[in-house]
């Protein structure tokens, strides 16, 4: 094996070794935290692969999120706890009755999603920039609704609760670290390559003989893979699903993210993750009712994502690419540094 | 000799502006063919055709035998053409190596599963072509800036990057549109030695579009002439060289008079 791969293997040893202690020692809050990080760097990675690398504009994150929440919610929950929730309409034989284990569900939740991914890539992608941007949102919002209309399936607008809450640090930082193996081994590739290809110049690429509208089906559909999955721990880490939940909010999220950290960066949408989940937890404090001497501003619901819009707009304007713009940190990177920094 | 390329009354109509009307041409195997006219003409026109950029309006496409007509240009690549831009258009982020790997995709056997699954033929696979696309490096002489950034290339690299990564796809037909564009007169000579090169180490035909007429009159070996998208002489250069018809086009009816 080579040097990196140990590298590798001994940094998930070490990411391993941190979950044990943060599992024993740190508060619920925190551990919620935790695990919202490794969601969001699964959300963020799919979409980086999809707008990032492939130069495909899309906001549709929340529909694939939302399709993954309801497929992994339906099978994680048992016969006896549907029926106390539909109590709108009965539900579906098929919807009452499938039950499965967390994993497959999870698995379930990612490949519907990349279904939808093909279905609605097959007419959209054909759409260039800013117009697949508006389609892509508008599937986000149709999913929306349709969850919110098909009572026997979704449970309406009441959503469901006590999804069991089998999302621990191990399920999320496992689909995590295999989200980033499956992206990182594609982007390495020459499939990865032609990818970045057509991001860089659709109509050179078609010269080169790329079916480029086939290996966009490939990397949206993969992208949406991820979401789904993403989406399926979301809903078992909170335990309770509505479609109000996947409202475009839940997609700029996630896009903020990922330009904050740099269109085409896998480690930048990694870092970005990290910061922008703790952030937005740690900003809670502003929503709070702030003294400052004698003066006392009331409490804004709401007030940290004016602090995070106004992050958003510093970043564009001073810093366009983003943390690390289309760069990486690899071992061979820091060995570099490290080496610069002796001599 | 057998014919390899042969269009029959392509015509390309934008509206009401005919492009290109009645272009028939064949082009034997092996053979470097230019295809000249002043700015305008349609030579653009007739590669985008020829490469399944644009429909036809009218007449077909025949490339060894086969239909191409309508065909879309990455099944047009993949039966065996290649083409170069007029404005240079590489992958700027990608570096001169990937460049070249990305035009060796298409003739690529293990897809994108093995190589996520890191199957023993998928590595070996991917190795080789690392490999031939060194050599096709070195072939135009950029094997020593392989990992820069393509886009962060000089001028001159940056078109011989365009032909290495032409010759990634495997091509028995290559299209060169404009390649001595912006090359001093040394840069030009040593332009026609590489086109020459490249016909005999890989077995090619090539049509190319030119404005330096040292650098058509030089290589090619016939050429066919377009003016407002009718094709006005076709000959070898001598031929061409001395057609009426050809300097009026060029220089203007009054020196035909004169001379």
């Amino acid at each position: 094996m080579k040097n990196t791969t140990w590298l590798n293997l001994l940094l998930i040893l070490c990411l391993g070794l941190f979950l044990w202690w943060a599992d024993g020692t740190l508060d619920g809050y925190k551990i919620r935290v935790l695990n919202l990080i490794a969601i969001n760097i699964i959300l963020a990675l799919s979409l980086n692969l999809i707008y990032g690398f492939t130069g495909m504009f899309s906001l549709g994150h929340a529909g694939f999120m939302a399709i993954g929440a309801y497929v992994c919610s339906i099978l994680i929950m048992t016969p006896a706890q549907k029926e106390t929730q539909f109590i709108l309409q009965e539900a579906y034989f098929w919807v009452q009755n499938s039950h499965a284990p967390f994993i497959v569900a999870v698995v379930l939740g990612g490949l519907t999603a990349a279904l939808f991914g093909v279905l609605i890539g097959i007419p959209l992608l054909r759409l260039g920039d800013d117009y697949l941007g508006i389609a892509t949102l508008g599937f986000a919002e149709i999913i929306r609704i349709v969850a919110n209309n098909i009572p026997r399936v979704t449970n309406g607008a009441l959503g469901f609760k006590g999804i069991p809450d089998h999302a621990n640090l191990w399920w999320t930082y496992g689909w995590c670290v295999l989200t980033l193996f499956l992206i990182v081994r594609i982007l390495n590739s020459n499939t990865g390559n032609v990818f970045k290809a057509i991001r860089d110049d659709e109509t050179a690429a078609k010269a080169m003989g790329i079916n480029i509208f086939k290996m966009k089906l490939l990397s949206f559909s993969f992208g949406a893979f991820c979401a789904g999955v993403g989406g399926a721990l979301l809903a078992s880490l909170v335990n309770t699903i509505d479609p109000k939940m996947f409202i475009f909010i839940q997609t700029f999220n996630i896009l903020m993210i990922v330009v904050t950290g740099g269109l085409g960066s896998v480690t930048g949408s990694i870092l970005a993750g990290i910061g922008i989940t703790v952030m937005l937890e740690w900003l809670r404090f502003v929503e709070n009712p702030i003294t400052i001497g004698s003066w006392t501003m009331a409490g804004i619901p709401g007030m940290r994502m004016v602090v995070f819009s106004l992050l958003l707009i510093l970043v564009i304007l001073f810093r366009r690419e983003g943390i690390m713009g289309m760069r990486e940190i690899t071992w061979a990177g820091i060995a570099r540094f490290m080496k610069r920094g002796k001599a | 000799m057998s014919i390899i390329l042969e269009t029959t009354g392509l015509t390309m109509r934008f509206g009401g502006l005919a492009a290109v009307t009645d272009f028939s041409a064949s082009i034997p195997k092996g053979s470097i063919t230019g295809l000249i006219g002043p700015n305008g003409a349609g030579k653009t026109t007739c590669f985008n055709m020829i490469t399944g950029f644009y429909r036809p309006t009218q007449g077909q496409v025949f490339f060894q035998g086969q239909e191409l007509t309508g065909k879309s240009p990455h099944c047009v690549c993949r039966a065996g053409i290649a083409r170069t831009f007029q404005n240079i258009r590489l992958f700027g982020h990608e570096t001169a190596l990937e460049n070249v790997l990305i035009g060796a995709f298409v003739r690529q056997k293990t897809g994108w599963i093995q190589s996520v699954l890191m199957t023993p033929a998928s590595r070996r696979e991917e190795n080789q072509l690392r490999d031939q696309a060194m050599e096709l490096l070195d072939v135009v002489g950029l094997a020593n800036i392989a990992q820069e950034k393509a886009k962060s290339l000089p001028y001159g690299a940056q078109r011989r990057l365009e032909i290495a990564r032409a010759l990634a796809t495997q091509p028995s037909f290559l299209l060169l549109d404009e390649p001595a564009a912006g090359m001093n007169p040394q840069e030009s000579l040593e332009l026609m030695d590489f086109i020459r090169t490249i016909r005999t180490r890989f077995d090619l035909t090539i049509l190319l579009i030119e404005h330096d007429m040292k650098v058509v009159m030089g290589v090619c070996e016939h050429m066919w002439v377009l003016d407002y998208g009718l094709t006005i002489a076709e000959g070898c250069p001598e031929a061409i060289q001395s057609n009426p018809k050809v300097i009026e086009a060029y220089l203007g009816e009054e020196y035909v008079r004169h001379a």
